[in-house]
């Protein structure tokens, strides 16, 4: 239930030019239903567990039933059927607490069971989808490798046909949920040079996936390297529609679209706890947020606030209406990404000492966007692809 | 089972109230939501309905147009369908008329059990449930924390000052809900997405004017700045002092 609040504002998010009108019904009951549940459920645990370094595992049952995991997934097996829009109003919702338990959601549903369902056997999808929905199972999706981040085509890892098998073999790191999962959608070269996707259960023999410790980013978040050492899978694990690199990069580009929105909430949040903060911290006997270097901090932020969530608002009518382009994905990412990134940490040199501290969220939000910056294609390598739109000119590679 | 469950659609309780012209809340930039305690009431009526395996639940809201939103929500959490008794003049209704008006669709549904928040927490008459309860001629138990059926009789805790108390009443039965009751389910995805493909009949209906008319509303004094006494043990009698006769709270 939702209890009043001390402060004099509502606590309410920044919608300046009144985004929630352009949404429909079901769109924002899906947003508040979301909303209520990461306040009252996850917002209290997410301090302690970034600080202890640990992903809030007990919440996946909830997850689930609330239809957090793959809620684009079609109902036959276990999703909502949800439009894009409130797939990015969920991500927007869970960024809102933080990032790393949106990396957790948006894997599960973007780069586990997206694919299954795109590219996956019926048998495959009848098996592993529902189990993933309700969170009883956790995947994850193994692309990067030590070597290979930003060219995942120059990937090492090898995938040999033995008899009616495949035994793979190689190694992918910076793997969100490794340790956890249940099963790994990994990404491999075949002998005639063609990638692959295969599910790999994360028992068989051969397999290890070793946790990254000592981050200082998306700590409530799991990060782990996956070891395959001459891992035998049946030829009725791989994914038979994968079309080459091409089928593991439209993955990307539905988490990318999410992460586009779910940036959107991690500003918000840090603007809305700055707001508060300039009302009520007293500096020179006058509010924080009476002196002038403040507001026009202020109007800044909320200016940059406002163009994502319209970029992002627009971005999902257009995937609905299937004329959305990776490139469009490109911008949007890359333009809220930053975006969120410079309001986190503005917002925490408002906060003054207290920002660096866990008790209030934007320094916390600003190192996890530190990885949102980098994860699901670099800041850079979306400015590379939209260069390459609007010149012509492609200027990845050498 | 054929259960019923009241509720209303009432500003948030975040809301920064400002007191209109005609001194009723002034709507502008308010957001309005399910009454919380209506929450624990929906929860209860749905818990019933799926111990039983079967039944139905409808939501009954009397209000303006606009608490379909409300309504909606109950939909998605689970119920089975939903009437909206709608009227221009509703919000100005006092808790004799909304009792009424509830009565009377609740009169023709059977219901055996029917649910309600202990209060709303917008005008806080808590009197709707019993007043529904009287026109019915049907038991009420308010303020309920614990609820259980056994066949035909329902056998719930209660609070009462100092203490709590265990009652028991023939179905069918009228109950008011308190917060510790349950844990109210959020709305999931499926249950949004289904919603939409469920009954919620709006149904105009007649009202006579209220018997009892709000005439004034003003918000709380303003609260005094705070006072530094003094620092040290030396300041400690003439805060004593001031918490004895000033503040009154020793
Ligand atoms: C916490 C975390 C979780 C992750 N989760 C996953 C996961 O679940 N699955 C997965 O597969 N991967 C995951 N990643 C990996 C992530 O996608 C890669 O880190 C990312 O693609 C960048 O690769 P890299 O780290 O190898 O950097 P590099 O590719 O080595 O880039 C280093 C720098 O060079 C720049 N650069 C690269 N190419 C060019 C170019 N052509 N021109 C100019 N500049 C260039 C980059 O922009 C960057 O600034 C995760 C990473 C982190 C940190």
């Amino acid at each position: 239930m939702a209890t009043a609040s001390a402060s004099v504002l509502p606590l309410k998010e920044l919608d300046f030019y009144q985004v929630d009108d352009l949404l429909d019904p079901e769109e924002r009951m899906v947003r508040d239903s979301v909303r209520s549940f990461i306040e009252e459920r996850v917002m209290p645990v997410v301090p302690h567990h970034w600080e202890a370094g640990t992903f809030p595992s007990e919440l996946i049952p909830e997850f689930g039933e609330l239809g957090l995991l793959g809620p684009a997934v079609s109902e036959e097996y276990g999703g909502s059927g949800l439009n894009s829009v409130a797939y990015g109003l969920i991500c927007q919702e869970i960024e809102r607490a933080d990032s790393g338990v949106r990396s957790f959601a948006s894997v599960q549903g973007s780069l586990v069971m997206y694919p299954i369902e795109a590219f996956g056997s019926e048998e495959q999808k009848r098996y592993w989808l529902p189990k993933l929905a309700t969170g009883e199972a956790v995947g994850c999706f193994g692309l990067t490798e030590p070597d290979f981040g930003s060219n995942p085509g120059g990937m090492r890892t090898r995938a040999r046909r033995d008899g009616d098998d495949w035994i793979l073999h190689g190694q992918k790191m910076w793997i969100t949920n490794g340790t956890v999962a249940d099963v790994s959608i990994v990404w491999a070269r075949d002998e005639n040079g063609k990638i692959q996707g295969f599910l790999v259960e994360n028992d068989r023999e051969g397999f290890s996936a070793p946790e990254q410790k000592h981050k200082w980013s998306l700590r409530c978040s799991v990060t782990s390297e996956l070891v395959m050492d001459e891992v035998r899978v049946p030829e009725s694990n791989r994914l038979p529609k994968v079309q080459g690199l091409k089928s593991a990069l439209s993955c990307l580009t539905s988490a990318r679209y999410g992460i586009a929105w779910g940036a959107v909430g991690a500003a918000q949040a840090c603007f809305d706890e700055v707001i508060r903060y300039c009302s009520d911290r007293q500096i020179y006997d006058k509010p924080l947020g009476s002196f002038q270097i403040t507001q026009t901090k202020l109007a800044n932020m909320g200016t940059e606030i406002t163009k994502g969530q319209l970029l992002v608002w627009r971005l999902g009518r257009m995937k609905d209406q299937g004329i959305m382009r990776p490139q469009h994905v490109s911008m949007a990412k890359r333009n809220n990404v930053r975006m969120a990134l410079d309001v986190a940490r503005e917002c925490r040199t408002l906060l003054g000492a207290n920002g660096i501290t866990l008790e209030y969220q934007a320094g916390r939000h600003a190192c996890n966007l530190e990885t949102v910056l980098t994860y699901e294609g670099t800041e850079e390598i979306h400015g590379l692809i939209l260069g390459h739109e609007f010149t012509g000119y492609a200027a990845y590679g050498a | 089972m054929k259960i019923c469950v009241c509720v209303k659609r009432v500003p948030a309780t975040t809301t920064r109230v400002v007191i209109g012209a005609d001194k009723q809340l002034d709507p502008a930039g308010v957001e309005f939501e399910l009454n919380p305690y209506d929450e624990f009431a929906v929860e209860q009526a749905l818990q019933v309905k799926e111990s039983g395996g079967e039944g139905s639940v409808t939501a009954i809201s009397f209000g303006l147009a606009d608490a379909k939103k409300e309504l909606q929500k109950v939909l998605a959490m689970g119920a089975d369908n939903a009437v909206l008794l709608t009227h221009n003049s509703a919000p100005h209704a006092d808790g004799a008329t909304t009792a009424k008006m509830l009565a009377e669709e609740l009169r023709n549904t059977e219901a055996q059990l029917i649910f309600f928040g202990k209060q709303a927490v917008d005008r806080d008459q808590h009197g709707v449930g019993p007043a529904v309860a009287t026109r019915l001629g049907i038991p009420c138990i308010t303020e309920v924390v614990k609820f259980e059926l056994q066949g035909n009789q329902v056998i719930c805790e209660r609070e009462i000052e100092g203490g709590r108390e265990t009652v028991t009443a023939p179905l069918p039965c009228a109950i008011t809900c308190q917060k510790g009751l349950n844990e109210p389910r959020f709305a999931s995805l499926k249950g949004i997405m289904a919603a939409k493909k469920k009954p919620l009949e709006i149904k105009e209906v007649d009202l006579e004017s209220a018997a009892v008319e709000v005439i004034d509303m003003s918000l709380p004094p303003e609260r005094p700045a705070g006072r530094i006494i003094g620092e040290g043990p030396d300041a400690v009698p003439e805060l004593i002092e001031a918490l004895r006769n000033e503040a009154k709270v020793l």
